[in-house]
């Protein structure tokens, strides 16, 4: 994002004197300009001119030739006259005007300069490269002599001068972030017209047209554009200003002004037209290329490219262009065939400037943001040009900045204005700028600011907005061309709001309409995240993302429907490019961490969505922005989106109850597993029935419960995991895990409120029981047996005891259970207790063979 | 003690010997040190066969006016034992239950805690957090899903497909079947719930919505590719940037105390016009109280209004998000996003149930 240097900012609006980034920062985020950051002074200390009185070559024993120089430094910093200094470079000679960085000096890096003795001398400072100042490698690594290598002249400099001021070095650099929306702020001219907007200071626009721009001549270059595949209807192409300087001086240096300022906005320096399309380009806004005259066949053909075209770009990349790229081209084996370079992006390789380039053809043109940012998107390229085109740049701009191109071409590089002139223009066409009607209210409207109508309409204007007044309340403001940005009433009381200050708005906290609380599905799932939690579970987060390798871990057989998983096109891992389609298979990550960290006595759960795609799932539709779909278009776009079911998944591992004092505590088993997923259902006011699954990965065969709603939905399982899951984890023995479908839990929970039972006052009888039962008979069947038989008077049963030995049988079990019966008007008589009793036994004798033990 | 048995029972008349046989009871009583040695003297003196017992016996065999001056001399000493028996045997009951509940005292230091404590995870407090706050707004709670559309994530929120914003987040595409594309995303925001409000539920609407949200930022200690937002959206008639403000500044002091308030910023975002940042004045700022990024927010670009099938000449609306973790952060002193993200029980232990 754009650096500001601050003396070229001045260029453009009058600035404080003693302007800090942190002030400029501030006032200019005041309007929308965030810092990024401030870069602090590049060089601190006393860096000055020095002049080279003495040059003694000492060749050493390593074969090199160091100099042991006397350097005149100034009077304040001379000793006896001079300082010593040990060089190691050659291209400077007695006499030279160089740069000095005396001990006491930090370079960029940072490298602090001290005096230190080496090839037995003591050298009190260092004579200077580019490099070492920070001003960009020029490749040599050579000392910079002033005059020959910064074009200063001889005479202005003496040696002691600061140099830190000379090379402009000891600014902070205020760096700011522009959004989107603000092309025209990627210039010093935007950026300067921002400050006068939050300042008011004096604002000058030097992107206007001045009427010295030449308009186009019938011998200008012949620029054809032949877009036979705009994108939505827009040329990529409108307008495309050339313009030709003859003569120049290849070898005519960039000035040090324009370095400087041109390193300060963190730009390279290259050559001289090079550097000054790139000083204009930071300067106005528009992005400019400078080929060499003799290196382009006329006519240039703008066009998008052919099937299987190539172009090697100034990057020294080979790149397979696409259709839809927008080219420049000439015509050496007739029109358009050679391609130039990437319209708006990057230029190619053949036509480059040159150190032997004397005749510059000058491009100032206009091209479709979509063009350039899908271009350079495509290719990857976020250059200078395309961040600015693919934001808008001023259509207005080309004949203006190719003008100041021309200028300094002639006024630098010792040029001539070629007279030929070409400019294509259809922008009156291709991007007019549209008036927009504004209510002058509607500013106060938006904001709840009572903004007056001549506040409404000076802002505006202020902006650079034409603004007329024609009818009752309402404007018809054009916006300048700088500003496509600008195209709905919306965005006019944008400027409005934030020319006259956000902080001009003041709090008001409305009064809604009135809400419903919380849904039942989110007090659902407060309640069920409570209730873990107090039954001592801790609550974790995992990412959602999974790979092949963690569903083989969990044991799934090749064609469980839950290795469907939704893929992702650009995961965070190659290795983890699918969406879960449970949660266990994340959750158990994190018990692995845990437990990699000595905590094995452990009790997690988490709540999340898992994606559950459908097969065959169609593409959701791509519709437009700003236009209601229809029922059907939205219908589909549901249908696209995946199922995504909210669950709750535990893991147990180690101690349930824990080893203490007390005794040896319980390891967690798979009924603690079984005890939280039926908490969760309870929680959520669901019935569920719980059975033997003796084939569900990853629990053990022998130790796994399916529950389910009593309509026979599956609502989830719970139990111990498989051993061999287990050991593939790396888990304590015996963990034990649970995962239920809180989505069918809310689902299957009744929202009638509960009619409430009255209770009853009368005693209660007690009876126990101990059947005697197969031993493969489920417990449950049991009960259930006990419960048909017992009817109505029943309010309690609960299992208290079970046994298997000898006693019973080999393949036997004993189930002892306790019941409590209660009529709720009348205290039971023993002979309706002996009738319950012997109804329950005859009811579990029945339905599961039990046999009361005797 | 005594041997009254071996001894020629009293005569009952004998006043003296009476008071040496009561003498003798009291002080045996007096002398018995637990309840089993109290039970043992209450035989030796009232029993059948004690000197009283006895003497009370032979009253039965004197002359008629003796029986009575007799009466008169035994019961009353018999009434005195029994009663110093019953005072004495409340005394050492006494004595009994204070020594065993002196035996049972316990060592209340020992650890009791025989299972794990749970406890929620911070980040799914902050939310509920925030949602109470919105709900005692007035406001409802919206959820949505986090594989999204490209409609509800972009375009439908004025991210054109060339919109450079699009680009700007850096967003988690899913694959559709064949190589294709599936125009699904994971969402990058808590926005698309927006439209999908709006849709469903259509105006005047005020709705809060916290969730999970996904970037292609890298793990860092301020970064994570899995992220939460909580998005606000208000659309009815008459509403302004003013009512924005107002709606952050209480937020701002729900969730940072009284001293907090809000800052708005021009800013830029597809879905709002007027856009801006949001600063928040944190007074437990390092280094000291300053402002600090919250989130964005603004009115509702006329086009999302659209998108929904609202008329923006006739509704206005409201929008505003900010990052969960971020809120977390700050009022939590976290330095690492590390601890938030890993599941590390120790880190979500630290916060309970509430915050």
């Amino acid at each position: 994002m754009p650096l500001i240097v601050k003396d070229w900012l001045a260029d453009h609006v009058e600035l404080p004197a003693d302007l800090t980034a942190e002030q400029l920062a501030a006032d200019l985020v005041k309007v929308g300009l965030e810092e990024e950051a401030i870069h602090g002074a590049a060089v601190t200390g006393p860096l000055v001119v020095g002049r080279v009185l003495e040059m003694n070559p000492e060749p050493q024993k390593n074969g090199k030739t160091i100099n042991w120089c006397q350097v005149d430094v100034g009077p304040e910093h001379n000793i006896d006259g001079s300082r010593g200094i040990v060089c190691g470079a050659h291209n400077f000679a007695p006499g030279d005007l160089v740069v000095v960085s005396l001990p006491g000096t930090v370079l960029p890096g940072p490298f602090a300069i001290a005096a230190r003795k080496t090839y037995g001398h003591v050298s009190d400072g260092m004579i200077c490269s580019t490099a070492e100042l920070g001003l960009g490698d020029d490749g040599a690594h050579g000392i910079i002599v002033l005059p020959r290598d910064m074009g200063f002249a001889a005479e202005d400099l003496t040696p002691g001068q600061d140099a830190i001021a000379l090379l402009g070095l000891g600014d902070e650099v205020l760096e700011i972030n522009v959004t989107p929306d603000r092309g025209y702020a990627f210039s010093y001219r935007g950026v300067a017209r921002e400050y006068a907007h939050s300042t008011g200071a004096k604002f000058t626009d030097r992107g206007l047209a001045t009427g010295a721009e030449p308009s186009a001549t019938p011998d200008g270059f012949e620029v054809r554009v032949q877009d036979e595949a705009p994108i939505n209807g827009v040329v990529g192409c409108d307008r495309f200003v050339t313009r030709i300087v003859r003569g120049i001086d290849p070898s005519a240096p960039t000035p040090a002004w324009m370095k400087h300022r041109l390193e300060g906005s963190g730009m390279r320096s290259i050559s001289l037209a090079v550097d000054i399309t790139n000083y204009v380009m930071l300067d106005l806004g528009q992005p400019l290329h400078a080929y060499d005259l003799a290196q382009v066949s006329a006519p240039i053909v703008v066009r998008r490219a052919a099937v299987g075209e190539r172009l090697t770009t100034l990057d020294d990349a080979d790149r397979a262009l696409d259709t839809e790229d927008l080219l420049i081209t000439d015509s050496p084996d007739g029109a358009g065939s050679r391609v130039l370079g990437l319209a708006g992006v990057m230029g190619g390789a053949s036509s480059e400037v040159s150190d032997t380039t004397t005749d510059v053809l000058v491009e100032a043109a206009h091209f479709d943001q979509i063009t350039v940012a899908r271009t350079a998107r495509r290719h990857k390229l976020p250059s200078e040009a395309a961040k600015r085109f693919e934001r808008g740049v001023d259509p207005k701009l080309p004949p203006v900045a190719a003008q100041r191109v021309v200028d300094l071409l002639v006024e630098l590089g010792g040029g001539t204005a070629d007279p030929a002139v070409s400019d294509l223009d259809s922008t009156a066409e291709a991007t007019p700028q549209q008036p927009i009607a504004l209510k002058v209210t509607e500013p106060t409207r938006l904001a709840g600011v009572p903004y007056t109508p001549e506040q409404v309409r000076s802002t505006l204007e202020e902006i650079g907005a034409t603004v007329e007044a024609v009818a009752e309340g309402v404007l018809t403001v054009t916006p300048p061309s700088w500003r496509p940005d600008l195209t709905e009433p919306a965005d006019l009381v944008e400027e409005v709001v934030r020319i006259q200050g956000y902080d001009q708005v003041p709090s008001v906290l409305p009064s809604a309409t009135g809400g419903r609380g919380l849904t039942a599905e989110q007090r659902t799932r407060r309640s069920v995240a409570r209730a873990l939690a107090e039954a001592g579970f801790v609550e974790t987060l995992s990412y959602p993302f999974v790979g092949t390798p963690e569903y083989d871990a969990l044991g799934l057989p090749a064609d469980d429907p839950r290795r469907v998983s939704l893929r992702l096109v650009n995961p965070m891992a190659d290795d983890k490019p699918l969406m879960r389609s449970n949660l266990l298979v994340t959750l158990l990550d994190t018990v692995r961490r845990n437990v990699s960290r000595g905590l094995t006595d452990l009790a997690v759960y988490e709540v999340g969505l898992v994606t559950v795609p459908a097969t065959d799932a169609p593409a959701a539709p791509t519709l437009p922005g700003g236009v209601r779909p229809t029922d059907e278009q939205l219908a589909a776009l549901a249908a696209a989106v995946p199922d995504q079911p909210r669950r709750v998944a535990g893991v147990l591992t180690g101690k349930r109850e824990l080893a203490g004092w007390w005794g040896a505590g319980r390891a967690a088993g798979w009924e603690d597993a079984l005890a939280a997923a039926r908490l969760v259902a309870d929680r959520a006011g669901a019935d569920v029935v719980v059975s033997a699954d003796t084939d569900r990965m990853p629990w053990h065969p022998g130790r796994c419960a399916r529950l389910e709603l009593t309509d026979g939905t599956v609502v989830g399982y719970a139990g111990e995991l498989h051993p061999k899951v287990v050991e593939a984890l790396g888990l304590p023995a015996r963990a034990a895990a649970f995962e239920v479908d809180l989505s069918v839990l809310v689902a299957a929970a009744s929202t009638e409120p509960v009619a409430a039972t009255p209770v009853s006052a009368f005693p209660a009888a007690k009876e126990d029981f101990a059947f005697v039962v197969d031993g493969g008979v489920p417990a449950e069947a049991v009960r259930s047996a006990i419960v048909a038989g017992a009817g109505e008077l029943l309010e309690d049963v609960a299992l208290f005891d079970v046994f298997t030995g000898e006693q019973v049988g080999e393949g036997k079990k004993s189930l002892a259970y306790s019941l409590r019966l209660r009529a709720k008007d009348r205290t039971l008589s023993a002979d309706e207790v002996r009738s319950v009793r012997d109804a329950v036994v005859e009811s579990a004798a029945a339905e599961v063979g039990a046999v009361l033990r005797g | 003690m005594s041997t009254p048995d071996e001894k020629a029972p009293i005569d009952p008349l004998d006043e003296a010997a009476l008071d040496a046989a009561v003498k003798t009871a009291l002080d045996d009583i007096a002398k018995a040190g637990d309840l089993d040695a109290l039970k043992a003297v209450r035989t030796q003196h009232t029993g059948d066969r004690s000197a009283l017992a006895l003497a009370n016996r032979g009253i039965g065999a004197l002359p008629g006016p003796d029986k009575a001056k007799a009466g008169k001399l035994v019961g009353p000493r018999r009434g005195r034992i029994n009663q110093a028996i019953a005072a004495r045997q409340t005394e050492l009951e006494a004595e009994r239950d204070a020594r065993v509940l002196a035996e049972e005292s316990v060592d209340v230091t020992l650890p009791v805690q025989r299972t794990t404590t749970g406890a929620r995870h911070p980040i799914e407090l902050v939310q509920e957090r925030i949602a109470d706050f919105f709900v005692g707004l007035g406001w409802e709670i919206a959820d949505g899903p986090e594989v999204e559309a490209e409609w509800f994530n972009f375009d439908a929120l004025n991210f054109g497909p060339d919109h450079p914003a699009r680009q700007m987040q850096d967003t988690f595409y899913v694959a559709g079947e064949d190589g294709a594309d599936s125009n699904l995303v994971l969402r990058t925001h808590t926005s698309p719930v927006q439209a999908r409000s709006l849709l469903e539920r259509g105006v005047p609407l005020y709705i809060a919505c916290p969730g999970k949200t996904f970037r292609t930022d890298a793990l860092d200690q301020t970064h994570t590719p899995v992220f939460h937002q909580v998005e606000g959206l208000a659309v009815d008639k008459g509403l302004t940037m003013a009512n924005l403000v107002g709606t952050l500044d209480a937020f701002a002091r729900a969730m940072f105390g009284p001293e907090a308030k809000t800052r708005l910023r021009p800013a830029f975002f597809p879905f709002t016009e007027p856009s801006a940042e949001m600063d928040l004045w944190f007074p437990q700022k390092k280094g000291g109280a300053g402002w600090i990024e919250w989130g964005g927010c603004g009115m509702v670009n006329p086009n999302v209004l659209r998108a929904a099938g609202v008329d923006p000449d006739e509704y206005t609306g409201f929008a505003f998000g900010m990052g969960i973790e971020r809120t977390l952060m700050l009022r939590h002193s976290i330095a690492d996003m590390h601890d938030i993200v890993e599941g590390d029980v120790r880190f979500s232990t630290q916060f309970g149930t509430e915050i």
